[in-house]
């Protein structure tokens, strides 16, 4: 890997500890991926927040770097609301620790806004053809997809490196090479909301790490892209997928539709829901509703406070976001908690250890469909979010 | 013997072979408090890691794996160096973090070459295992 002479400096500790270990660590996934240099990037997105994941282990490797990042970079979310975490039931052992690791966080200049929707905030906005380095899958899959930016999925350590050096190593989804689709998936019906959560569901486990490009009847809002995206990186691997005639490579680049098909027909999508509604011959009963995997978007936020607006519901039910997003819409989020429902922000119902309190979770997210049962053990139900709503139990109409 | 191979953490170290087929998940499959190979069906299940030079195929598992390497290197039971056929971003970046020399894509396969208690010197920063017969 050819280094300029600036960084072979830094890899020779002459920029101080933090700096040689965060350069040595691009530099040897550089290597083992076949990188010929580093690039430099717009922004950085750091895994590795959760006290649920990252454990003892990590809060003390973060705790001991000394420095100041580069770029742009925020967090990934953390393992509960910032704020309100006794509200949701986490206890005040796992409050300290995880205060204590976005703190440590917030002392090398990262901002601490806990998030897999950093393209909603201030000062992350993405342009096509943007080199970033970020973490999260979903947010991975988004950047690289829908705006078209590029990016490899980082591991916590290596965006933290790239954020401190404001580089990355050239390789993987920054290469034209890399970027180009390899199975072609034919969707034989229209599609609307939640059923792209549930294609991506179905279609990442044929995919893998592989990257498709969808021919669809219907035409993906962005919000369903985002669906898709984040179901096709949980189920599989998936960190770039393309739409024909819809996502932004795909119309620039005019891709050959690859040999290898895969074709999801609506009594697919449809067994994604009608399965998971029953246990044997019995209809689950739910006792959570969650909304907001990957964090809500604003007009995600404005349509349900809309179907919210002057009910009142039986059920616990989260909608989770962002507390930037939520901080600029109160008035949507005082219609939600009208309603009973929590705007939850900072977290999610996957990566916080309040879900573990809760049996059946109905969800509109292929991506919490894939984790809520592995990683909360709580098993999931998957709905619309009309349905999700209906199954909160709305007590009065006014 | 002086074989070369690829540096991926660099520092140099010396201490016993301890070799392994399988490969590691060091979440899960090692004790950070002890440094004890504490899965049943490993291969190493029961031994230390402390002081050795650890050569497995590769790493596997958790990314959270990085940061385990971390606190074995805090809590002292950390191998001394380890030897990968080829190294994954798992092993790489937790080696690299806790300062532990690694080295992969040996001339030599390791396996062959190497065996548990042969005394050999990993040098991560020049590229080479020296073996010392």
């Amino acid at each position: 890997m050819h280094l300029t002479r600036e960084e072979e400096r830094t890899l020779n500790g002459e920029d101080g500890e933090t700096l040689q270990k965060a350069i040595e660590i691009l530099v040897a996934l550089g290597d083992i991926y076949g990188a010929d240099k580093l690039i430099p990037i717009k922004s950085a997105q750091i895994a590795g927040v959760s006290y649920k994941t990252i454990g003892d282990a990590g809060l003390e490797w973060i705790s001991d770097l000394n420095g100041k990042v580069k770029v742009p970079a925020v967090l990934n979310p953390a393992g509960m609301d910032m704020l309100r975490w006794e509200e949701m039931g986490v206890d005040a052992e796992f409050a300290k620790k995880q205060h204590e690791i976005v703190a440590a966080y917030e002392k090398l200049g990262i901002q601490t806004k806990c998030t897999c929707t950093p393209y909603y905030l201030d000062g992350f906005d993405v342009k096509y053809g943007d080199h970033l380095a970020w973490s999260e899958s979903s947010a991975v899959s988004y950047s690289n997809s829908v705006l078209g930016a590029r990016t490899n999925r980082e591991g916590g350590p290596s965006a933290l490196s790239a954020a401190l050096v404001g580089k990355t190593a050239n390789f993987g989804y920054h290469l034209d090479e890399m970027r180009e689709p390899v199975i072609a998936v034919d969707v034989d019906c229209e599609l609307t909301g939640s059923d792209y959560g549930a294609l991506g569901y179905l279609a990442g486990k044929t995919i893998g790490s592989r990257v498709p490009i969808f021919y669809m009847q219907s035409k993906p809002s962005k919000d369903e892209l985002k669906s898709l995206g984040a179901a096709l990186a949980a189920s599989g691997a998936v960190a770039l997928y393309h739409v024909e005639g819809v996502s932004p490579d795909a119309v620039k680049l005019n891709y050959e539709r690859p040999d290898e098909t895969l074709s999801v027909g609506k009594e697919d999508i449809l067994e994604v829901y009608e399965k998971t509604a029953m246990i044997g011959d019995e209809i689950r009963d739910t006792d959570i509703v969650t909304v907001g995997c990957p964090h809500c978007s604003p007009d995600e936020m404005q349509k349900i406070a809309a179907m919210l607006h002057g009910k009142t519901l039986q059920k616990e039910m989260w909608v989770c976001t962002s507390r930037e997003v939520a901080d600029r819409y109160p008035e949507l989020v005082n219609t939600i908690e009208k309603s009973g429902a929590k705007v939850v922000c900072d977290t999610c119902m996957v990566v916080s250890p309040a879900a573990n309190n809760f049996q059946c979770m109905m969800v509109n997210s292929g991506k919490a469909l894939s984790y809520v049962p592995s990683m909360c053990k709580v098993s999931a139900k998957y709905g619309s979010i009309e349905k999700c709503i209906e199954e909160a139990g709305v007590l009065d109409e006014n | 013997m002086r074989i070369k191979c690829r540096s991926i953490s660099r520092g140099a170290a010396e201490g016993e072979v301890l070799l392994t087929h399988d490969a590691i998940s060091f979440l899960g499959n090692v004790d950070p408090k002890t440094g004890i190979i504490e899965e049943p069906q490993h291969e190493l299940y029961g031994k230390y890691i402390k002081d050795k030079v650890l050569v497995f195929p590769h790493g596997k598992g958790s990314t959270v794996g990085s940061y385990v390497l971390y606190q074995l290197i805090k809590n002292g039971v950390a191998p001394a160096a380890m030897i990968n056929a080829e190294s994954e971003p798992i092993v790489a970046v937790g080696a690299i973090i806790s300062g532990i020399p690694l080295v992969d894509k040996m001339e030599h396969d390791p396996f062959d070459i190497l065996k548990d208690g042969d005394t050999v010197k990993v040098d991560a920063t020049e590229g080479f295992v020296e073996t010392t017969d």
